[in-house]
């Protein structure tokens, strides 16, 4: 097990490394000066000079990505042009409201999708069936900056029953965690259904069936319970789809969490903030996909010897 | 479900080139007395807030999405398929060069690396283009590399290299052959993801620029008017959840049919 462990982690390591060069390499994919570029056109030369020795612009190309480097490491992810305040700092104000909103969304997904799922499974190839599945593949199709509009005009606007923005109750969470979990839903019934069909093939569904296990004991107790496996993967691996999600999200329910503030770095032109919030979103999804592996290692023997 | 997938991305496609020239409108006249009036018999969709008429601008917004799909679509999985068969082929170092350029690319959720590039590119199609095919090569290549893995040591391969194939030769006839069924899947998805992709960056104002009309960008304007003109929100989204559609629908019918498995169950059912 120690083994496996140390393998999963090792592989991450390039990896994490790889993301790090990406994002620092994005400040110099600008065209032109990029400190040009952050202040605008209108800005002095002398400004400009000041902004490109402050991020270290004027230094060879090596001595940057390592100083880069060695501050990542140290949790320095640089200051933010527009307000001179520490990236980590600003990042992490607007975690909680982010972890929030995928929670939430992820909960949202589990409560209609294992029921849609389930049922699906059961009643295969029913009208059911068909219509549980038509459902889902509706669920993936509609774009969620679509989804929350309308949401917002039925639930906000027409009806009055729940606030249209922003954050504080449990109220304003319902919208934005509908909208986001609506997508994850529809795959995660699709799954449900999939892996569902899987097992009930299984020799030990059929045996419990022949024990004289009823149907719905033989598919809850049984079956399900071991469906639960690749389920439980799937949710760990969609949340860098939540993730990106929350950064359309987060735009149209005014959320103050880290998909809003990228947007508006990206439209004040705050690269260092901008490089902040990818580099947090991407070396969370590196994370949550090595706990998701972890934990299928640790659920499952196989994959451990494999 | 295949067939309906078809006939929606038919309608689609046949909007795209035909419609606009068969509304009397051009998506680009402002008619600003009429601004934000609702859906009529003149103007089936309404107008929007500089007074355009949404229906031509919906059309004319299918044929950027439409492009941006297969121009995204064809590019990533031709550069996809190329890498991921080299890497599957020859193994060793270009493997493990190309694998890992897999791993770090796949290390980025979705969208978020398009909206980076985008964010520092500039705001374009042509960005979006760029960006959209740069992350969307992986998905092709690491498709490919398993089933070259596989291919690789069929009887038909060996033989092909026994005779003396040279190795383009293998890779071009017998090998890339047998993974185009699941490529084509992939690419018939593919086509819905970026079409959604695009919406999504032209959404967040990265995309596509005002006046162009763009399926996203339409989107975005129509947010400022939720309460008094819910029309200019409702057309163009449902103009990309049914194209979305059409094409998930076709993709997953494909797959069914590609599918031994899947296929004799349904034949069973």
């Amino acid at each position: 097990m120690l083994r496996f462990l140390a393998r999963r982690v090792a592989l991450t390591i390039p990896v994490l490394m790889g993301v790090a060069t990406l994002v620092f390499s994005l400040i110099h994919l600008i065209p032109g000066d990029p400190a040009q570029a952050m202040l605008g056109e209108a800005a002095s030369p002398q400004d400009v000079a000041e902004l490109r020795t402050r991020l270290g612009l004027d230094r060879p190309l090596l001595e940057q990505y390592g100083t880069f480097l060695k501050d990542v490491v140290r949790g320095d992810l640089g200051q933010s042009i527009r307000t001179s305040r520490p990236v980590a700092a600003m990042i992490l104000e607007r975690m909680p409201a982010t972890i929030e909103l995928a929670a939430a969304a992820m909960l949202v997904a589990i409560v209609m999708a294992l029921p849609l799922g389930i049922m699906a499974a059961v009643w295969r190839g029913t009208a059911l069936d068909h219509g549980a599945m038509t459902l889902a593949l509706l669920g993936v199709s509609i774009p969620n900056f679509w989804l929350g509009p309308l949401l917002a005009l039925i639930f906000a606007v027409e009806l009055g029953w729940l606030p249209v923005s922003g954050r504080g109750t449990l109220a304003n969470l319902v919208l934005p965690a509908l909208s986001l979990g609506a997508a994850l839903s529809a795959i995660l019934a699709r799954m449900t259904r999939a892996t569902l069909l899987e097992e009930l093939r299984e020799q030990y569904v059929v045996a419990a069936r022949a024990r004289g296990a009823s149907r719905a004991r033989a598919l809850l107790r049984h079956a399900f319970r071991n469906s639960l496996v690749p389920i439980v993967t799937l949710l760990g691996l969609q949340l860098g789809a939540l993730l990106t999600g929350a950064v359309i999200t987060e735009t149209i329910f005014s959320w103050p969490g880290i998909g809003r503030l990228l947007i508006q770095s990206i439209g004040f032109r705050d690269y260092p903030l901008v490089q902040g919030c990818i580099l947090l979103i991407a070396v969370t999804y590196v994370a949550v996909n090595l706990a998701t592996d972890l934990v299928y290692g640790l659920i499952d023997p196989r994959i451990r010897y494999e | 479900m295949s067939r309906v997938g078809a006939v929606i991305v038919a309608i689609a496609v046949l909007a795209a080139v035909v419609g606009p020239l068969l509304v009397p409108f051009d998506p680009a006249v402002q008619e600003l007395a009429l601004r934000l009036e609702g859906p009529s018999m003149v103007h089936w969709f309404g107008l929007d807030e500089l007074g355009r008429d949404i229906l031509a601008r919906v059309l004319a917004g299918a044929r950027i999405s439409l492009l941006v799909g297969v121009v995204v679509v064809s590019t990533s999985g031709a550069i996809g398929v190329c890498l991921g068969a080299v890497a599957g082929y020859y193994g060793g170092a270009v493997d493990e060069v190309i694998s890992r350029a897999i791993d770090i690319l796949m290390a980025f959720p979705g969208l978020l690396l398009a909206i980076a590039l985008v964010a520092v590119l500039g705001p374009s199609l042509t960005n979006v283009v760029f960006a959209l095919a740069l992350i969307g090569w992986v998905g092709y290549a690491r498709l490919v590399r398993g089933q070259v893995l596989r291919a690789r040591e069929f009887e038909f391969v060996q033989a092909a290299r026994a005779l003396g194939a040279a190795t383009p030769r293998i890779l071009v006839h017998h090998i890339i052959p047998t993974a185009l069924p699941a490529v084509t899947v992939q690419a018939t998805l593919g086509l819905g993801g970026a079409i959604l992709a695009e919406a999504a960056l032209s959404f967040l104002g990265l995309g596509v620029q005002p006046p162009t009309p763009s399926w996203g960008t339409m989107l975005n304007g129509g947010r400022l008017h939720l309460l008094d003109a819910p029309h200019l929100t409702i057309f163009p989204g449902l103009a990309i959840a049914l194209l979305v559609l059409g094409f998930n629908f076709l993709g997953d019918g494909l797959r069914d049919a590609l599918d031994p498995v899947t296929k004799q169950e349904t034949g069973r059912a």
